[in-house]
């Protein structure tokens, strides 16, 4: 096995006894303290999370906007400068890549940011696709560093270390500026669920920002969180995780993503095949459940129907901090996928009762009252 | 830290005789690797066990972790608490997260078993 990777943030994670574990190829924090208490911080005040290991692409040049319109399923008409968009890389067959955000400094300028894991074969789909000219393509994974501050007091945290003002950024807005003296993107953006900010920054600024975030959150009850509460917290949300509720013989309509796909914005990879399976119409669909009977489910494993024949299985399932339940997310085969349906989970070779739910788990923090 | 009258074993159980009854348990060490324990899959009493046998499951948000029995016999009690409170394996592994009782079949297989300075220094060479 290859070496694991390590962020530039090793050594503070290291510091403070955080329980290491492998993720994707790296060497990354699960939990420093507990993964409930880490949760509930990031619900309650707030959390910061090293999210180093994501990959940044830069696509720049004039024929950037044509190259990503063709290559990604959402519109890029739609996203105006200093705009995120959620967006996923689908194969011909109409198989998920990746899921990524891409953000819109202007038409001839965007920043693609990636999941770890995928960053090699992301790559070779972006080169492979690269036209002749028109379009530089630099992946400045190595020499960025991404932080995340979450939680419900992130902006009171950030407002005096930023030279913008984060309560002025709506969600899915960035601006560049600086945090702490040191040049920044900040993004309205997360995986949590919660108000809260990603800061793209130098590699080499890493550790000197996550000490200064710390110490200036620290009365607002600021923690680090390991990727242990970020799993809890994205699954409230039903968020899908690359690898568990997206891959490349799952399509967006399946996944629920569907919103993502514009089969109407002109010609795209994949578009063809997209097109045929929804005219094919949907055989099976990720819904959202909670355990009736007790036990946790956990990935991989089988979902039966009343009668006992398997209609599918567990891509994700935890204990839900929030709700104090366990929960889970799963492909089912039509027609087991309207809330309310009774289902069986099987955990260690007993049927344990569950029912489908609607989905978020959780509302996130833009749709509560 | 962890009690001097207690036995030990490699998989992290901890074992408490009184007569023919042994009260079994993870240790602190064990629970600290687990994290947060949010579920645990008890036995049922009259269940033949043994030794080496798993017989309950403990689950952390991250981690699924057999149990497995220190000594062979007949699991004679187990702790309902855990239903509810399974967190109670944090907060107080050695008293109210025990989780289950054993009537020993044969005693002089606590021979086997490490003492609290043996596992001691088995964790630290973990």
């Amino acid at each position: 096995m290859s070496e694991l990777k390590r962020t530039p943030l090793f050594a503070e994670h290291l510091a403070l006894n955080a329980k290491m574990i492998p993720f994707g190829g790296w060497e990354m924090p699960v939990q420093y303290s507990a993964i409930l208490q880490e949760h509930r911080s990031v619900r309650e005040q707030a959390g910061l999370f090293d999210l180093s290991h994501m990959g940044e692409f830069f696509v720049s040049g004039p024929g950037a906007y044509d190259y990503l319109q063709r290559l990604l399923t959402n519109n890029l008409a739609k996203l105006l400068p200093g705009k995120a968009q959620y967006n996923l890389l689908c194969n011909e067959a109409g198989g998920v890549i990746d899921d990524l955000i891409v953000y819109c400094y202007d038409q001839e300028r965007y920043l693609v940011v990636v999941n770890a894991a995928n960053i090699g074969k992301d790559w070779e789909w972006f080169t492979k696709h690269l036209p002749s000219s028109g379009v530089t393509l630099t992946d400045r994974s190595a020499e960025t560093a991404l932080l995340a501050v979450q939680g419900p007091k992130s902006e009171e945290i950030l407002r005096p270390l930023c030279s913008e003002d984060p309560a002025q950024l709506k969600f899915y807005s960035f601006v560049e500026g600086t945090v702490a003296g040191r040049p920044a993107m900040i993004s309205a953006t997360g995986y949590t669920g919660e108000r809260g900010f990603e800061l793209y920054i130098d590699a080499a600024d890493a550790g000197y920002l996550w000490q200064e975030l710390l110490q200036a959150g620290r009365e607002s009850g600021l923690v680090p969180v390991g990727l242990g509460a970020r799993d809890t917290l994205r699954l409230e949300m039903a968020y899908p995780l690359y690898g568990q509720e997206l891959s490349e013989d799952i399509t967006p309509w399946e996944a629920g993503l569907g919103w993502t796909v514009k089969l109407d914005k002109g010609d795209f990879i994949g578009k063809e095949a997209l097109v045929a399976k929804k005219e094919a119409g949907l055989t099976r669909s990720l819904v959202g459940f909670k355990m009736i009977g007790r036990g946790v489910c956990r990935h991989g494993y089988e979902i039966l129907n009343d009668d006992a024949a398997v209609i599918g299985s567990v891509t994700s399932g935890s204990f839900s901090p929030t709700l104090e339940e366990n929960i889970g997310l799963g492909y089912v085969t039509l027609p087991y996928t309207e809330p309310g349906t009774r289902i069986w989970v099987k955990i260690r070779e007993k049927l344990v009762e569950a029912q489908v739910v609607a989905l978020p788990f959780v509302q996130p923090y833009t749709k509560r009252a | 830290m962890n009690p001097a009258d207690l036995k030990y074993t490699k998989e992290h159980e901890w074992i408490r005789v009184s007569g023919k009854r042994a009260i079994i348990g993870i240790t602190d060490y064990a629970q600290k690797e687990l994290g947060d324990v949010v579920f645990v899959d008890l036995p049922s009493p009259g269940q033949e066990v043994v030794k080496g046998d798993d017989f309950a499951v403990v689950e952390s948000v991250k981690a699924v972790s057999d149990v497995y029995a220190p000594i062979s016999g007949i699991i004679v009690e187990v702790n309902d608490n855990l239903q509810d409170s399974p967190e109670l394996l944090n907060s107080d592994p050695y008293n109210d997260g025990w989780i289950a009782v054993i009537e020993m079949r044969d005693p002089s297989e606590l021979a086997e078993l490490m003492t609290n300075e043996e596992y001691e220094a088995f964790i630290k060479g973990a």
